[in-house]
Formats: structure tokens, C-alpha cells, sequence
């Protein structure tokens, strides 16, 4: 029962548009666009905060937000993003990638801004399949995992291995924050929203490329229940991607304290 | 215990069910009835006035469907620090 001496301690964030999501009942893009926007809020950049659309799930994301927002090609928001942020650097500028788009067609996007070290912060949501074209294998599919091109599951001799693209960004040394989150539950979602703002922070400062991966669930093409969906985040992606910091570079690790 | 109670907008539900599996007190139950979008919507089912506005279901919400409410003073036993969400 609402009674007076209440207040509200959970509200929807200023940074979200009124416009209910086009995605799947279950879907964790949706929390994890809440938490970027309660980050935007929090820092009070919602007003030279720039996004890159990826293609993909979140293709639509610029009806979400409350921000400028610019559509990228498949795979091009690092390198729109480069462009965006040299040609206005006093903007915040981040990109929203899947891993379809992050780590398949624009792979070579993200590697070279990241060995630039651009100035930016990348939301790398991973779910392990393409999802926008209903449940292709991605090149984060898991071994073994079915998808509707791996009816039988990921044959690794066939399809090769899944690509951890943290470890492999971290070596570079123009990145400046590196690291993997999940949200499958909320102590899990509480870490990414800090992540997520270490990360805007450090862009901020000027520290250079800083990149958040989060796992993330697809009920619809996994063909789970959300709850299901979850549990399979817990116990089968995490064991093959470890949350945890690939890199944090002096620079970001005082702005982290 | 703070005492405290949440809003869900059936607007905005998708019925995932994800709030009733993360609902330490076990007070989130799925509607019997569809909403006007085509989804049975989450509802409060909460008589004894068992929730602590502890935000554990508005943080997975999917589709920031919940808002949440909490008495700034407890009923009883130490004070409690409101954090902001």
C-alpha cells in the first residue's frame, strides 16, 4: 500500500524516451539500455551525449533514448564514432554494438579505434547469436550451442571457435578499459551499471578507448523461458567468457575509486 | 523491515516473469487477465504488506515497467539509510 511516507527509490531514468521497446518479452537489452541511461543521468551529460546505433537488435535504439543518436552501417559504429568525437570533441560519444556486429563484420572497426585509442566507450552486448535475423551462429556462439545455421550445435571443427573479443582488445595499448559484465541477475546488473560509468568517466577524462562487454540473453532464439534464458548466461557463458577487468589503465584506475 | 510497495505500468509488461523470480518475499504473481498490449502483466499481490521496496525486481525489469516506493523511516529496528536508486 502507497502511503505518504513513501518515496520513490526507483524511478525511470530522464535519458529514456515514453516509447515501449520493440524487443522480446525477456530481452536484457532493456535493462541494459536503463542502465546507460541512469548512467547518462547520473553524470548529467544527457545534453552532449551522442550514441551509434549498430545494426542488429538495438538498430531502433534511437527511439529509446533521449540523445542525439546517428544510425552506423553493419559493424561502422567505432569508426562513425572516430569521426564523431575528432570532429566534436567536447560531445560524450558511445557506441551500442551486438556481438554480430562487433565482432563479425566489424571487427576490424572496433581493433583499429580500440589501437588508436579513440576516445570513446563502447556497450558491447553479447548474447552469442544474431538475433535481429532469427538465431544465425555468431562468432560468439558457444561450442556445441544450437543455432538455426548449427542445427545440431556449433561443430567447432566446421564453424572454429568463439571469439573472446575483451582478451583480445586488452592486449592493445591504446585501450583503456576493458572489461566483461553480465546481467543475469541484480547483484550482476548493480556491477555493469559501475562498469558503465567508470567507462563514460573515463572517456570524461580523457583517458581513451574504454569498452564494456555484457552478457546478455536471448530467449527468443535460444528458445528458453527468460528465467531459463538467465540460468544459461550463469552456467554456460560465463564459465566460457569470465566476467572480470581485461585492462584498466593507470589513468582509469583512479577515476574508478 | 522498511515497508514499502511498487507500481507496475501494464503498459509497459511484457509478462517475462523475471520480477517474480528475483522477488525475495515471493509477492509478484502474473495476471490472471491480459493487458490492452496482449501480455498477462506482472501484479502486486501483496495483502500483508510484505514488500521492502527493495528494487531487486525494478533492477531486472526488462522494460522499466516498475517503479518503487519505500518509507523513509523503518517500522522498527535501527534506521535505515535510504540510498538513492
Amino acid at each position: 500500500m502507497l502511503t505518504e511516507e513513501m518515496q520513490v527509490v526507483f524511478d525511470y531514468p530522464d535519458a529514456l524516451t515514453e516509447e515501449t521497446t520493440h524487443y522480446c518479452p525477456g530481452c536484457t537489452h532493456g535493462i541494459i539500455h536503463r542502465l546507460v541511461a541512469e548512467t547518462i543521468d547520473e553524470l548529467g551529460i544527457r545534453e552532449k551525449t551522442i550514441g551509434v546505433a549498430p545494426v542488429g537488435c538495438a538498430v531502433f535504439i534511437y527511439n529509446y533514448f533521449d540523445t542525439d543518436f546517428c544510425e552506423a552501417a553493419h559493424g561502422r559504429a567505432p569508426a562513425m564514432a572516430t569521426g564523431i568525437k575528432r570532429a566534436l570533441p567536447d560531445r560524450v560519444v558511445f557506441t551500442y554494438q551486438g556481438d554480430g556486429d562487433l565482432a563479425a563484420i566489424g571487427t576490424a572497426e572496433i581493433i583499429h579505434a580500440a589501437a588508436r585509442g579513440e576516445n570513446i566507450t563502447v556497450v558491447f552486448v553479447n548474447n552469442a547469436v544474431y538475433g535481429m535475423t532469427s538465431g544465425q551462429m555468431a562468432p560468439t556462439t558457444l561450442p556445441g550451442m544450437k543455432t538455426t545455421t548449427t542445427p545440431t550445435g556449433r561443430d567447432v571443427e566446421i564453424a572454429g571457435y568463439p571469439i573472446r573479443m575483451c582478451e583480445l582488445l586488452a592486449q592493445l595499448s591504446g585501450a583503456s578499459y576493458i572489461v566483461r559484465r553480465s546481467v543475469h541477475d541484480p547483484g550482476n546488473i548493480n556491477r555493469t551499471k559501475k562498469a558503465l560509468k567508470t567507462a563514460f568517466r573515463a572517456q570524461l577524462n580523457q583517458a581513451g578507448f574504454s569498452l564494456v562487454e555484457i552478457l546478455s540473453s536471448c530467449p527468443t532464439n535460444w528458445g528458453m523461458s527468460p528465467r531459463d534464458a538467465l540460468t544459461f548466461v550463469k552456467e554456460k557463458m560465463i564459465p566460457y567468457y569470465p566476467l572480470g577487468d581485461y585492462k584498466v589503465a593507470e589513468a582509469v584506475k583512479t577515476i574508478a575509486q | 523491515m522498511a515497508k514499502g510497495t511498487i507500481k507496475i505500468d501494464e503498459n509497459r509488461c511484457k509478462g517475462c516473469e523475471l520480477c517474480t523470480s528475483v522477488c525475495p518475499q515471493h509477492i509478484i504473481q502474473m495476471a490472471t487477465y491480459f493487458s490492452a498490449r496482449g501480455y498477462r502483466p506482472a501484479t502486486l499481490v501483496d495483502p500483508a504488506g510484505k514488500c521492502t521496496g527493495c528494487a531487486l525486481c525494478a533492477m531486472i525489469c526488462p522494460d522499466v515497467a516498475i517503479t518503487v516506493y519505500r518509507e523513509t523511516k523503518p517500522v522498527s529496528g535501527p534506521k535505515i539509510q535510504v540510498a538513492p536508486a
